[in-house]
């Protein structure tokens, strides 16, 4: 038990001796979730749209007025011919070209067939989506304005059928990013600090000599390593903190749930991502081959975390290998914890299964630790 | 007759790796308090012979017991009983000369007084008052060699393993450095200290010589240089290497 | 130029006989490309949904069971109560709740209009908002074929026309950007260990007093990993065309060169990285906690920049990701030539040029 007190007393001299690492350890994670957490929005605005008025009537400026007032489209030009919008768009100026034929007043009041000419730039084939959605409603908006103003009373005989849908957003009314992306983002900036620095530190030991050195006393793998990691299992706890009181304070995401059910959860998968780390360093010789295998699994378990694109969107085959992804749980657990306000019944599946994660990963990284070669 | 007690007894012990044969069917034994000498050329096989027997590299075959204990089965219990100095003289740059002595008396389980005796012993020791509080990256060679020297020693081991220790250091630190050995070794120590210097020959009690995986020869550097009849251990070194 | 060309082939030693590295070099680019093309997209799939349905009439039913045979959604659980919504969100496992209103379909014939309330979980305000929109254009399908007999005049048709992916296949926007990811990480990563290895070991220093200049020192390291880096390249375009069918209208000749382009930019990051750092421990942690994330999302990858606040839309113009994102979408999806991307490639040589000054002048400093 003492041994392991000496061998945390050296890790944490050394830990905060590193002048240089200290900024890159606490500050550049913390820095990186205020600004980031910014950016992360899926959210569709300032859609560059552009317009071709053939028609030059008052019904064609309304049209174009109503895409000037919404605030999802920022109209930046109009051109006179279809090939130079289009040639705009391979530009990149512009993103969606709408396209008000001749006579379509002429057309529209006498009540016949009109139509619109909308090119969407679709390379972003998601955000093309949504942008026909908008698209639609206010071309549908202006429609019914139309439609209002041109019937006769003796017109409304058949009336159509509709079914009014109300949507309803639960636990983020606003459909606010932050509230999604901030505790995500936490969840990756604690990870990769506590993955990197503990798969870099043994084998460093290893590459200066030092490991040898310790191999030769009588001390016993397990207290060397768990001496090793707990420092850095404090940091990732430290992180965790002050992420969270940034989380609340800049943020305001909510915390509905238990603080303490968190801290239980984070504790159990930070040792998860230790054993990682520790695995890893056993199996290479230099920091540089420890560093690339740590980057491979980072951004595999960072992109199928269901952070940024949706679990339940991948093929099967993807969902099931995402079952051995630490991340995804903790994702899950933050925003469930902290959006929903699950309770500990609630995430016990995602408990359980990183405590089982955690022990066999550690439990592998022991075992493949050997004093003797 | 003075019973006289082997601290280390190797027979036939062999290490290879895949098909080379690092170290092949060496046989010697070394008596308490000897100041052991293990020769050889680079790449003969001393540091992997070293190796297997402080109990960090397992033996292909044969057998070895350093302190009574046997390094297939007892390693640990080998570990316990010797001190060992790396070729690196692996001490912690990032860590003060005081915190480096804590650390590894700490590791090898001395109580929180021993390790202030010797910490304040070996800074006097040493003449290093000035620097005790300075970090050992910023020390000079000869500085480290001699405190990872004395750090191999906090906890009285019967045995110390040298691995090429006066690497890269002057010849008159190498003196100092010696006679550190010596007196080490009249405290009734037993040393195995590995070298390529063959003049550091003369130092030993006994040595032995390795080429290519093989011990040439074992006796005393005086019986030696009679049976070679040379005039010093680098003419040893030089009629057995070349055949 | 000999002794140069004998410092360049130890480097290429160096590399080629760390075989666990080599591996990841080549290997992890492919996996990851795999991995990626086939599993990020946007598009949502048999996401479960819950079912509150007061009416229980032969309209809902019609209605349940259009949604029931939508791919995009996969009908879970049917609820009784309102008070079961709550729990059954607090679980996780369902994404949305439809909540038809008692006497649908009563409502629908008398007074013309009824009501369904699309809940979802807005945790994840991306999917909530994709959910709350399938879901309505299904329900307006499902409206038009109630009122197809009916006439409804005045009616303004928008033709719409999705222009360079027509199908919103979304491996079409991830893909560029996986590929940029990749080379931009390993590149940056790899110069700058490598030469912090070397200063590190104190090899550096015997560089330094050899007869090769300073500039030929950190060249000589480089190029190793621009040959490393192309192929890297070579095979993702390849994967990238034959596996995930992205097209390349432009000219393949113009991709190659782009991209050896930003391979020099991104290697000339690792460069400066490597001024910055005594170890190399810091200059992975500066490469791999500095860059990753931002990368990942100020480039444009996944989240568009123009719904970023303006701020950090500025900040994405740092990014040589960004515009080498750009430049890979506008030759492969648009089949645009060198006038049409010019400012962007201008713009990716000047941060090389930024980059490698920069480094030249510290590394000057430390010199001295």
């Amino acid at each position: 038990m003492k041994t392991i007190g000496y061998i945390i007393q050296k890790e944490f001299k050394q830990i905060f001796r590193n002048k240089g690492m200290l900024p890159i350890i606490f500050i550049l994670p913390l820095l990186q979730l205020v600004i980031l957490s910014n950016a992360a929005t899926f959210e569709i605005k300032n859609i560059k749209f552009s317009y071709i008025d053939n028609d030059h009537t008052s019904t064609s400026r309304a049209l174009i007025e109503a895409f000037n007032a919404s605030r999802y489209f920022n109209v930046t030009a109009d051109f006179p011919t279809e090939k130079l919008a289009s040639e705009a768009m391979l530009r990149g100026e512009i993103d969606v070209v709408l396209e008000v034929p001749q006579y379509f007043e002429r057309e529209l009041l006498k009540d016949k067939h009109t139509s619109l000419g909308v090119t969407i730039n679709a390379i972003d084939g998601a955000a093309a989506g949504v942008e026909n959605v908008y698209i639609n409603q206010i071309i549908q908006r202006f429609n019914k304005k139309v439609q209002v103003e041109l019937m006769n009373p003796s017109d409304k005989i058949n009336r159509p059928q509709s079914i009014t849908t109300i949507p309803s957003f639960w636990y983020n009314e606003t459909l606010n990013y932050k509230t999604y992306m901030v505790p995500g983002i936490l969840v990756l900036l604690v990870t990769m600090i506590t993955l990197f620095l503990s798969g870099m530190n043994i084998v460093r030991e290893k590459e200066i000599g030092t490991l040898e050195q310790i191999n030769v006393t009588p001390i016993k793998k397990s207290q060397f390593i768990i001496g090793k990691l707990f420092p850095f299992w404090v940091i990732g706890m430290t992180i965790l903190t002050i992420g969270l009181i940034i989380a609340k304070i800049i943020f305001d995401v909510p915390m509905l749930g238990s603080f303490w059910l968190l801290y239980l959860y984070t504790s159990i998968y930070i040792l998860v991502v230790l054993g990682i780390g520790l695995f890893i360093s056993n199996f290479t010789d230099t920091q540089q081959q420890a560093m690339f295998i740590a980057w491979f699994f980072v951004v595999i378990f960072i992109l199928m975390s269901g952070l940024f694109t949706p679990i339940e969107s991948m093929p099967k085959w993807a969902q099931s290998l995402t079952e051995f992804n630490p991340i995804k749980y903790f994702v899950e657990v933050m925003r469930m914890v902290m959006l929903k306000g699950s309770n500990f019944t609630d995430i016990l599946p995602q408990l359980l299964k990183t405590l089982l994660y955690a022990v066999v990963m550690n439990g592998l990284a022991v075992w493949s630790y050997k004093k003797t070669n | 007759m003075m019973h006289i007690e082997n601290v280390i007894v190797v027979k036939d012990l062999t290490k290879m790796f895949g098909d080379f044969t690092a170290v092949n069917t060496i046989t010697f034994k070394v008596k308490k308090g000897e100041i052991f000498g293990f020769l050889g050329a680079n790449g003969a096989g001393k540091t992997t012979a070293m190796k297997m027997l402080i109990g960090i590299s397992n033996p292909t075959s044969g057998e070895a017991n350093v302190a009574g204990f046997d390094v297939f089965t007892n390693a640990e219990d080998i570990k316990k009983n010797i001190g060992y100095m790396s070729q690196k003289f692996a001490l912690y740059d990032d860590l003060t000369v005081k915190e480096n002595i804590t650390f590894f008396g700490g590791i090898y389980g001395l109580s929180r007084k021993k390790i202030k005796e010797k910490t304040k012993k070996l800074i006097e020791d040493l003449g290093l008052q000035e620097v005790s509080n300075q970090l050992v990256g910023s020390l000079p060679l000869g500085w480290k060699q001699k405190i990872s020297f004395s750090v191999s020693l906090l906890h009285e081991p019967k045995i110390v393993f040298l691995d090429e220790p006066t690497g890269g250091v002057d010849p008159i630190t190498r003196r100092q450095f010696w006679e550190m050995i010596y007196q080490t070794a009249n405290n009734g120590t037993t040393i195995f200290v590995t070298t390529h210097y063959m003049d550091e020959a003369e130092y030993c009690d006994r040595v032995s010589i390795m080429v290519d995986g093989k011990i040439e020869a074992l006796d005393t550097p005086k019986n030696l240089k009679k049976q070679f009849d040379v005039e010093s251990m680098n003419d040893v070194f030089l009629k057995l290497a070349r055949g | 130029m000999k002794r140069f060309v004998a410092f360049i082939r130890k480097e290429f030693y160096h590399i080629f006989r760390d075989k666990r590295s080599l591996f990841i070099l080549f290997g992890m680019p492919i996996a990851q490309i795999m991995l990626f093309g086939f599993a990020i997209t946007n598009e949502i799939n048999n996401v479960d949904i819950a079912i509150l349905d007061h009416s229980k009439d032969v309209t809902t039913k019609e209605i349940i069971n259009k949604i029931s045979a939508s791919k995009y959604f996969s009908i879970n659980q049917f609820l009784e109560r309102e008070d079961d919504i709550e729990s059954a969100f607090k679980k996780g496992k369902i994404k949305a709740v439809l909540n038809f209103e008692k006497d649908f379909s009563k409502n629908l014939i008398k007074e013309g209009n009824a009501t369904i309330q699309i809940i979802t979980d807005a945790t994840d305000p991306n999917t909530a908002n994709t959910i709350s929109n399938y879901t309505n254009s299904i329900l307006q399908k499902y409206q038009q074929e109630l009122n197809k007999d009916i006439k409804i005049s005045y009616q303004i048709v928008p033709q719409v026309r999705m222009v360079y992916n027509a199908e919103l296949k979304s491996v079409f926007m991830f893909v560029p950007g996986v590929m940029t990811i990749i080379l931009m990480l390993v590149s940056a990563m790899m110069t700058s260990i490598s030469i912090t290895r070397e200063k590190e070991l104190g090899t550096m220093e015997i560089l330094l007093v050899s007869p090769l200049k300073p500039f030929q020192v950190i060249i000589g390291k480089v190029v190793p990993y621009i040959f490393l880096s192309i192929i890297n390249a070579i095979v993702i375009i390849i994967l990238s065309i034959f596996i995930f069918k992205m097209p390349v209208q432009g000219s393949l000749l113009l991709l190659g060169a782009e991209s050896v382009l930003f391979i020099i930019t991104s290697l000339s990051l690792g460069i400066l990285i490597s001024t910055m750092s005594a170890t190399q421990q810091s200059a992975m942690m500066i490469s791999l906690m500095g860059l990753m994330l931002p990368v990942i999302i100020l480039s444009g990858f996944i989240f568009p920049i123009s719904s970023m606040p303006t701020p950090l839309q500025v900040i994405s113009n740092v990014i040589p990701a960004k515009w080498f994102i750009i430049i890979l979408k506008a030759i492969m999806l648009k089949g645009v030539g060198i006038t049409f991307i010019w400012k962007e490639t201008l713009i990716l040589i000047g941060m090389t040029v930024f980059f490698i000054g920069l480094s030249v002048k510290k590394y000057k400093i430390r010199l001295e």
